[in-house]
């Protein structure tokens, strides 16, 4: 069992130029805590939508590492996605499930890995091949190192603490959010597209 | 037994799209396969510009665009009407992020339907997409089709929201199955 803000402070340290995606709630919460960036853009919802965000992103930038992270909840309602990114095999694009077993933003209600249901089983029937399940912080620079491997699409389901924790808001001004994270990747001229 | 109609072989306007998707440096094609988009799907396939990216559910395909524009490349979702109702919530990355996502979207349950199971979304399809804050352009014939394609992927990328063409059953035609 992982600490959610010990383990995406480890993730993210000397994160370079990577682009992070966070689903809705503690992730987006989480990504904040470890620092607000240009290079973070934060779910305000879009449920479901973490996983293919990256993907779309991690096409049109294929040079750089796109690193989505969320909550189990959120990629059991995309699970389709998994087979849409293994099929693309983006090198570039990791996931990273921070698995509490439960609904965390809307008052701890259980999921559907709680009963047993195996995300990374079904990350590796999709066809994503480099996968990885987290129990341990010991494991954390083996996860971070495969992260920037470039050898993805990567899969990774950390279990963690069912634990809620204070509230550390990104931005929540959407266009803010876009054009910020353009500017960082395409220079001021993204903002003349 | 096919359900879904394929416009004839003859007919260029699917033709008229894919130069427009190039003539606007659309680099990521979205889509769930509709028969009506079968010959543009190929012409992008072909395209090594473009890459294409058949999905389980149509909502992927606005995440994606919401992905891909971060990115600095132009995206496009195909689909066929009744894909329209996925995508409803994840509709509002465009509103939130002011995202060009243009759509083009080949109608079912409308001019001369077969199947009733396509009528209720074929119907609720421009309502829908108005309520999300799409602006939404429909094309008859198939001459309307390359400027009203045009018209949506403009209003798309250089005003920042989600816009759709319709491109009506009429055009398509409809499959009866022997039955007329
Ligand atoms: C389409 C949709 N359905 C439901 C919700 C309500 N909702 C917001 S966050 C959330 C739970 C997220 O759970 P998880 O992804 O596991 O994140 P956690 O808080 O547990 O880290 C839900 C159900 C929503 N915002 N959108
Ligand atoms: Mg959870």
């Amino acid at each position: 069992m992982l600490h959610r803000r010990a383990l995406v402070a480890e993730v993210l340290e000397g994160r370079g130029d990577m682009a992070v995606i966070a689903g809705l709630g503690a992730s987006a919460w989480d990504i904040t805590a470890a620092g607000d960036t240009a290079l973070n853009f934060p779910l305000w919802g879009a449920m479901g939508g973490a996983a293919m965000i990256g993907l779309g992103l991690a096409i049109a930038q294929p040079e750089r590492t796109v690193l989505v992270i969320t909550g189990d909840g959120e990629m059991l309602m995309a699970l389709g996605a998994l087979a849409s990114i293994a099929v693309q095999a983006p090198k570039n694009l990791a996931i990273l499930v921070q698995d509490n077993e439960h609904y965390g933003e809307t008052g701890m209600q259980q999921t559907a890995t709680g009963h047993g249901v195996d995300l990374v089983a079904m990350a590796r029937g999709a066809g994503i091949r480099h996968t990885m399940l987290v129990t341990e912080p010991g494991q954390v620079p083996d996860l971070r190192a495969a992260i920037h491997a470039g050898d993805g699409p990567f899969f990774a389901v950390a279990k963690i603490d069912p634990e809620t924790l204070p509230l550390v808001l990104p931005p929540r001004e959407g266009v803010i959010l876009q054009a910020r994270m353009r500017e960082a990747i395409l220079g001021p001229l993204a903002n003349l597209a | 037994m096919n359900l879904d109609q394929a416009p004839s072989a003859t007919a260029d306007w699917p033709d008229h799209i894919f130069d427009l998707l190039k003539a606007y440096n659309v680099r990521q094609v979205a889509l769930v396969p509709d028969a009506g988009h079968s010959r543009l799907i190929k012409r992008c396939l072909a395209d090594n510009a473009m890459r294409v990216v058949t999905l389980t559910t149509e909502e992927e395909g606005v995440a994606m665009m919401a992905g891909a524009w971060l990115g600095g490349s132009r995206a496009v979702l195909l689909m066929q009407s009744s894909g329209v109702g996925n995508c409803i919530n994840m509709l509002s990355l465009a509103t939130l992020h002011r995202t060009p996502m243009p759509m083009l979207v080949t109608m079912r349950g409308d001019f001369g339907e077969f199947n009733p199971a396509q009528v209720p979304m074929g119907q609720a399809t421009r309502t829908v997409l108005e309520a999300m804050g799409t602006l939404v352009n429909r094309a008859d014939t198939p001459g309307d089709i390359a400027a009203n394609v045009e018209a949506t992927l403009k209003f798309a990328f250089n005003t920042y929201r989600a816009t759709a063409t319709l491109i009506g059953q009429r055009v398509i035609g409809a499959k009866t199955f022997g039955k007329d």
